[in-house]
């Protein structure tokens, strides 16, 4: 048990979710225990409704469980208090949203050094960093542009840099792609893929069986409870192109 | 259906939608229009009761004092001043020339006049006692209200001077040391009451005493003792004066009939002649004070109401987006738009400026006592057509100018858009941001909600620099009032100081009270405004307590300067009431000045704290997932 605490980047033991109350109750996330190994990347699929989204806050502490335990990187989190948990998600937690959710009046590489600035890094070590990122996800020369300035894929590109600021234990991305066309998602994919290779914690949300199928592992969702677990071969080895249906 | 009863219909709907909203905006515009309606109802409300009091007195028409530095004590920047006083017979060839004058009916007097200090208990007061026979007077015969009339060693004292003493009925005084009993408190038409008698130049006031320059030189009570009793109280450092009431063929023409005397005939150094009207006139000054008091404060309110009703708007407007999408959709133009959402806030406007006309109309007889110097109701406060008119028209200002920038705005805003609800982008104030970079995070988050709606912080900027002004304008008004009532004063009350601290207590709760609503109207629209951000915040590692910070801090940051602000505007603005009256301005000690400062500002914070508290208490989830 021990072991398995250290082990695991992410663990969870009974995690529930819960609204309303009576004949309204609705279980988002019906008790599911998980374990993600640091260095995984795991795909989370599911109908729309199904409480992948709800799991994902559940992991990275944007929501309280209604019951169940939840481990981060050894560190129990389901019972900290918001401000103890405010720092795990500065820290250790990197989110990716679907609607990318940037500040609409902050330049890319604002956006990006906003959370080390908030972790009360230096300014100009935080604009290094972030100025570094935009260069590593090819987007240097857009350091400047507004968020309106910029396709939906930069835009994706610029919140991914932006997660990747404090160099989190674990990046969580609900949905990355569900707003992007396929050249778009292809840039992002390539990104995640980068990521992966750089030994990064993934934990991908998503409707898109091609998306999954770049992962490690992938756990299919119903109705708030896993029903599938599958450990992926192929993943990332194939052509993330012709994934996307990019290749002719 | 017709186009207005179209634009109608919604009003009422969604006035109905949103009665907290639309009860808000009321209840700014309404303080501002009641306390205007107030400061407006006050004109000539003492003339009825002074017309009471001459016919109950058998008031004179013409006052004249003969001897004695007439009208100088009192002035404005005038040390009492003394010309020699005329020799007696000069004095009685003047008497004789005024009762003989060709429109004169009838005379009272001439009434010897001393100048002395009365004494009761540690009060020490300047008065001047007026000789008279103990038989009533057929012109000007003071109304006793309690006791009876002069008697050897007992005194009579005017009613407004008895109370602003504490003396009654029974009660021991001392003029210069003599002893007396108070026999009477009385009233008469003939002289303002106290403290006023010596207030305007060229009036009916004798008062010249060795020791006054110890004591108030303006404020003079009024007392009667028998003849023999004031010719004892003379000497040669306080002469006598002398006071001869007229009675004119025409009392309308009495000050044609002082100006041309005047002119013509009157002494160099002697005293001078006062029309019945002049004294009315100075009856008044009790409630003019009130008027220079509220009229300023009218003011105040109605740009404290055009800062709240302002952020309430912008407020609603944000809400609105989607229901102008859905007009315009139906095929409504950008001006009906526009003429939608003013006539909203046009509506309130005017229920709060007829609530204003009504509710200052029934307020003014509360502060409209015409004082204990007069007997009788006060008259029914007048509000004018052009009253109403500048009310209704300060009113439609505020609302108007706090709706047509965000009409027009949301009028000309794309219908798809619109449809799609998406609120206003944000502004980028890229100076701001680099600044905020530096600063720990609370500070920095609050400069970024700054930089994305700095009219909103321009307003809390306003609303705290109209506070602070009517705040300092209050401390200005009491430490003047505190040199002028210093230990080496008479120690005695004031009537019109207490008053005007009665309109400024009303005032200053009205002022707060609004200044609160507003911060607490602006901290929430700004919670509001935004959810979006500070939940990617959270998401990105700040705490709610960060959060809660940065959302003081965006209230405070611009409050600073609005208090600081408020300070220079607070002292000229007691100035400006202040102009011509005798009691100059004193600045309030510095530590007063910053104390209201401080005071503003954690007002503020303390306003901001609590809906910032509720605004970030929601899980992030949940505002990602309505916000995305």
């Amino acid at each position: 048990m021990t072991e398995t605490v250290t082990e695991s980047m992410l663990r969870a033991r009974g995690l529930g979710k819960e609204y309303g109350k009576g004949d309204s109750l609705v279980r988002a996330v019906d008790h599911v225990d998980l374990d993600v190994p640091a260095g995984e990347t795991l795909a989370v699929m599911g109908p729309s409704g199904c409480g992948k989204s709800t799991l994902l806050h559940l992991l990275g502490g944007l929501d309280r469980p209604s019951a169940g335990e939840l481990w981060l990187a050894g560190q129990r989190i389901d019972e900290m208090s918001e401000r103890a948990l405010a720092a795990v998600r500065r820290d250790a937690v990197g989110f990716v949203f679907q609607s990318f959710q940037l500040m609409d009046e902050l330049t890319a590489v604002e956006n990006v050094e906003l959370p080390a600035l908030l972790a009360g890094r230096a300014p100009r070590a935080a604009r290094r960093r972030a100025s570094e990122l935009l260069d590593q996800i090819g987007l240097a020369d857009r350091a400047r542009h507004l968020p309106s300035q910029l396709s939906g894929g930069q835009r994706q590109r610029v919140a991914i840099a932006r997660a990747l600021a404090n160099e989190p234990l674990i990046v969580l991305a609900d949905e990355p792609t569900g707003n992007l066309d396929s050249e778009a998602t292809l840039d992002v994919l390539e990104l995640f893929e980068s990521l992966h290779r750089a030994g990064q914690t993934l934990v991908i949300v998503t409707h898109d069986a091609r998306i999954a199928a770049t992962a490690d592992r992938l756990i299919s969702m119903r109705d708030g409870a896993f029903v599938d677990d599958t450990r992926l071969t192929g993943g990332t080895a194939g052509s993330l192109s012709a994934l996307v249906g990019l290749d002719s | 259906m017709s186009r207005a009863l179209f634009i109608g219909r919604l009003v009422v709907r969604d006035l109905r939608h949103r009665p907290a909203q639309a009860f808000l905006m009321l209840l700014a515009i309404t303080a501002a229009t009641t306390v205007l309606s107030m400061a407006l109802a006050l004109h000539g409300v003492t003339s009825q009761p002074y017309q009471h009091t001459r016919a109950a007195t058998r008031g004179p028409d013409v006052v004249a004092v003969l001897g004695g530095p007439v009208g100088m004590v009192g002035l404005p920047g005038h040390a009492p001043q003394n010309f020699g006083v005329p020799p007696l017979a000069e004095i009685r060839a003047e008497a004789r020339s005024l009762v003989s004058a060709r429109d004169v009916t009838g005379h009272g007097g001439p009434y010897p006049v001393a100048s002395v200090i009365l004494r009761m208990g540690h009060i020490a007061a300047p008065a001047e006692a007026e000789g008279r026979d103990r038989a009533a007077a057929s012109l000007d015969q003071p109304v006793l209200t309690a006791g009876s009339w002069v008697r050897p060693d007992g005194i009579v004292l005017e009613r407004t001077f008895a109370e602003a003493l504490g003396a009654s009925v029974g009660d021991r005084v001392t003029l210069d040391g003599h002893p007396y009993t108070v026999a009477g408190i009385a009233v008469t038409a003939a002289n303002p009451p106290y403290p006023n008698m010596c207030f305007s130049p060229g009036g009916d006031c004798v008062f010249d005493h060795p020791t006054s320059s110890a004591l108030s030189a303006i404020s003079i009570g009024l007392a009667w003792v028998t003849e023999p009793d004031a010719r004892a109280l003379a000497s040669s450092a306080a002469p006598l004066a002398y006071e001869l009431d007229l009675k004119l063929k025409d009392p309308a023409a009495a000050p044609l009939f002082v100006s041309h005397y005047d002119a013509e005939h009157r002494l160099a150094g002697s005293g001078g002649l006062t029309s019945w009207q002049s004294i009315a006139y100075d009856d008044g000054l009790l409630v003019q004070d009130e008027q220079q008091v509220l009229t300023p404060g009218a003011w105040l309110l109605g740009l404290m109401a055009l800062a709240s009703v302002a952020v309430l708007v912008g407020g609603r407007m944000s809400e609105q987006v989607r229901r102008v999408g859905l007009l315009k959709a139906v095929g409504a133009t950008p001006g009906l738009v526009a003429l939608v959402l003013l006539a909203e806030n046009v509506a309130v406007a005017l229920v709060a400026a007829a609530a204003g006309l009504l509710g200052g109309w029934l307020a003014a007889p509360l502060i409209t006592s015409p004082g204990a110097g007069l007997v009788g109701a006060p008259g029914a406060p007048s509000l004018t057509a052009a009253d109403a008119g500048l009310v209704v028209a300060v009113a439609l200002a505020v609302a108007l100018a706090s709706t047509l920038v965000p009409g027009i705005r949301a009028a000309r805003v794309a219908t798809v858009t619109a449809l799609a609800d998406q609120a206003r982008p944000p502004r980028r104030r890229g100076v701001l941001i680099r600044v905020s970079r530096r600063l720990p995070a609370p500070l920095l988050l609050g400069l970024r909600v700054i930089a994305r709606r700095p009219r909103r912080g321009l307003l809390t900027a306003a609303s705290i620099a109209v506070t602070v002004t009517g705040l300092v304008a209050v401390l200005a008004f009491h430490a003047t009032v505190d040199v002028r009532l210093d230990p080496a004063s008479s120690g005695l009350g004031d009537p019109v100081i207490d008053r005007d601290e009665q309109m400024l207590v009303v005032l200053t709760v009205a002022l707060v009270g609004l200044a609160a609503l507003n911060a607490i109207v602006t901290a929430w629209a700004t919670v509001l405004e935004t959810r979006r951000s500070s939940a990617v915040a959270r998401a990105l590692g700040a705490s709610p307590r960060q959060l809660s910070a940065a959302l003081v801090a965006a209230q405070l940051l611009p409050a600073l300067p609005g208090a600081v602000l408020g300070v220079p505007l607070g002292i000229g603005l007691f100035a400006l009431a202040r102009s011509g009256g005798p009691r100059g301005t004193i600045v309030p000690p510095a530590w007063w000045l910053a104390a209201a400062i401080l005071a503003a500002l954690l007002a503020v914070a303390a306003l901001t704290a609590v809906p910032a508290r509720i605004g970030v208490g929601r899980p992030v989830a949940d505002v990602l997932r309505q916000e995305t």
